[in-house]
């Protein structure tokens, strides 16, 4: 079941180039959804100021050299593990909401146009990973619908209450990976897989198509968000937050006396005070 | 002026909502991020701006510290038990920081064990001073710090 591609036996039905155009379609929706939301939030203006104030606040220059290696700590830590995630139920989510998507979205790019490559269309690998994909994303999507959701802990709303805009992606994202997955495995029962397919198509078609009400966009302006507050870090300028003083530094003594008087000249580790208890906002 | 909070920073973990005393930073329903629902009834104390992990919560600071303009950004660091403060004039030129321990033993141990404590004798109670009251804030020296007391005088258009 988990083995078999179900848009090759969707193709005796739609005809794969109907399945392409439709593909080329959602992308162009995300394009476009994307460039309306960055014109109408003004994100990209937002941007450029703040990078300019950040210039004029700075105590060095970073060459480019740097900026590429602050690129790819930005990648390694903020984009591809969700490292700004304080709360580990929140990352872990994250996780598998994203690498789900991801694996979904490209497995079945793959599934559609290679859909009469000989190798694709024998490989088992692809269809399972195409079914891997949907199941992450459903894991990791009902654990936020369910336990997560700011809403549900914070403000007392129900699981079965929808939040309008707030709840346009991950409603776009759960109906589409969760109808996917009956589809495929209600394949050859009538009316009801065909019930199935209609709604994957539909929450496909929110999700991809809209963007510019959705926090879809996140995903391309979080990670200019990361770049940037490490470049505020590196060029000196720390959007005029103060420095992080290594308290055993006889300079920093010298300069903050307080420190010495109070707590001796190798002051021990505090521990995580307020951090100790995670916050439920009551 | 009230605290507002940088969107791209914030990622929505409630710590303000949990540390605000007057229970105004609250998370928006749409974009899942903090936001001060009241600002009128924010005295700036300062609370959710130290404890937010991703330093997206600020305020205009009033000018009784430092001219209109300025920039006030704190960084509490409870795991070196120090908070930071930096204070920026409009002019750039001017830039103070400072550094002060916030506690000189780890969190949460050496809590008080009242119950413990012998109960308080007449004199005790009688007395103006509070429970364990620490020396540096007795007035064994003296009355009220006064600004003639410590040699200041006021300045017009500066403190008054």
């Amino acid at each position: 079941m988990i083995t078999s591609n179900p848009f090759a036996e969707l193709a005796a039905v739609i005809p794969p180039a109907a399945m392409q155009a439709y593909i080329i379609l959602m992308f162009l929706l995300v394009v476009i959804g994307t460039i309306l939301d960055m014109l109408h939030k003004k994100s990209g203006q937002y941007f450029f100021e703040n990078s300019k104030k950040a210039k004029k606040n700075a105590t060095r220059t970073v060459s480019a050299g740097e900026k590429g290696a602050i690129a790819v700590k930005t990648l390694a830590k903020e984009v591809l593990t969700s490292g700004e995630f304080a709360n580990v139920k929140r990352r872990i989510s994250h996780l598998l909401t994203m690498y789900g998507f991801i694996i979904f979205v490209v497995t079945t790019v793959i599934l559609i146009f290679a859909l009469r490559t000989p190798d694709t269309a024998t490989s088992t690998t692809v269809p399972m990973l195409w079914h891997l994909g949907a199941a992450m994303l459903c894991l990791g999507g009902y654990w936020f619908w369910f336990g997560i959701r700011v809403d549900v802990a914070s403000e007392g709303v129900k699981w079965y209450q929808l939040n309008g805009r707030g709840d346009l992606f991950i409603i776009g994202l759960l109906g589409m990976a969760t109808f996917a997955l009956l589809w495929s495995f209600t394949m050859g029962s009538g009316t009801l897989n065909t019930l199935f397919f209609v709604l994957f198509i539909a929450f496909s078609t929110l999700l991809f198509g809209s963007v510019y009400w959705s926090k879809f966009a996140h995903m391309f302006f979080k990670p200019a968000a990361a770049f940037q507050k490490r470049i505020t870090k590196a060029d000196g300028s720390r959007e005029n937050l103060p420095a992080k003083y290594d308290l055993t530094d006889p300079q920093v003594q010298a300069k903050f006396p307080d420190i010495p008087t109070y707590m001796g000249t190798r002051p021990p580790n505090m521990g995580p005070g307020i951090k100790r208890e995670a916050p439920n906002h009551y | 002026m009230p605290t507002f909070v940088y969107m791209t920073r914030c990622d929505g973990c409630g710590h303000c909502v949990d540390i605000c005393p007057s229970d105004i930073m609250h998370i928006d329903k749409v974009t899942r991020r903090a936001y001060n629902i009241e600002p009128n009834m924010c005295w700036e104390c300062y609370s959710c701006v130290k404890a937010c992990p991703h330093h997206a919560i600020d305020v205009r600071g009033y000018a009784d510290f430092a001219p209109l303009g300025h920039s006030v950004r704190v960084d509490r660091d409870e795991e070196k038990g120090v908070i930071a403060w930096r204070i920026k004039f409009r002019n750039g030129q001017n830039d103070l920081e400072l550094l002060a321990p916030i506690t000189t033993k780890p969190w949460g141990k050496h809590i008080p064990k009242l119950s413990d404590v012998p109960a308080p004798s007449k004199t005790m109670r009688d007395s103006q001073l509070l429970f364990n009251e620490p020396k540096y804030i007795r007035m064994d020296e003296g009355g009220l710090h006064t600004l003639e007391s410590n040699g200041l005088v006021m300045k017009e258009g500066v403190y008054y």
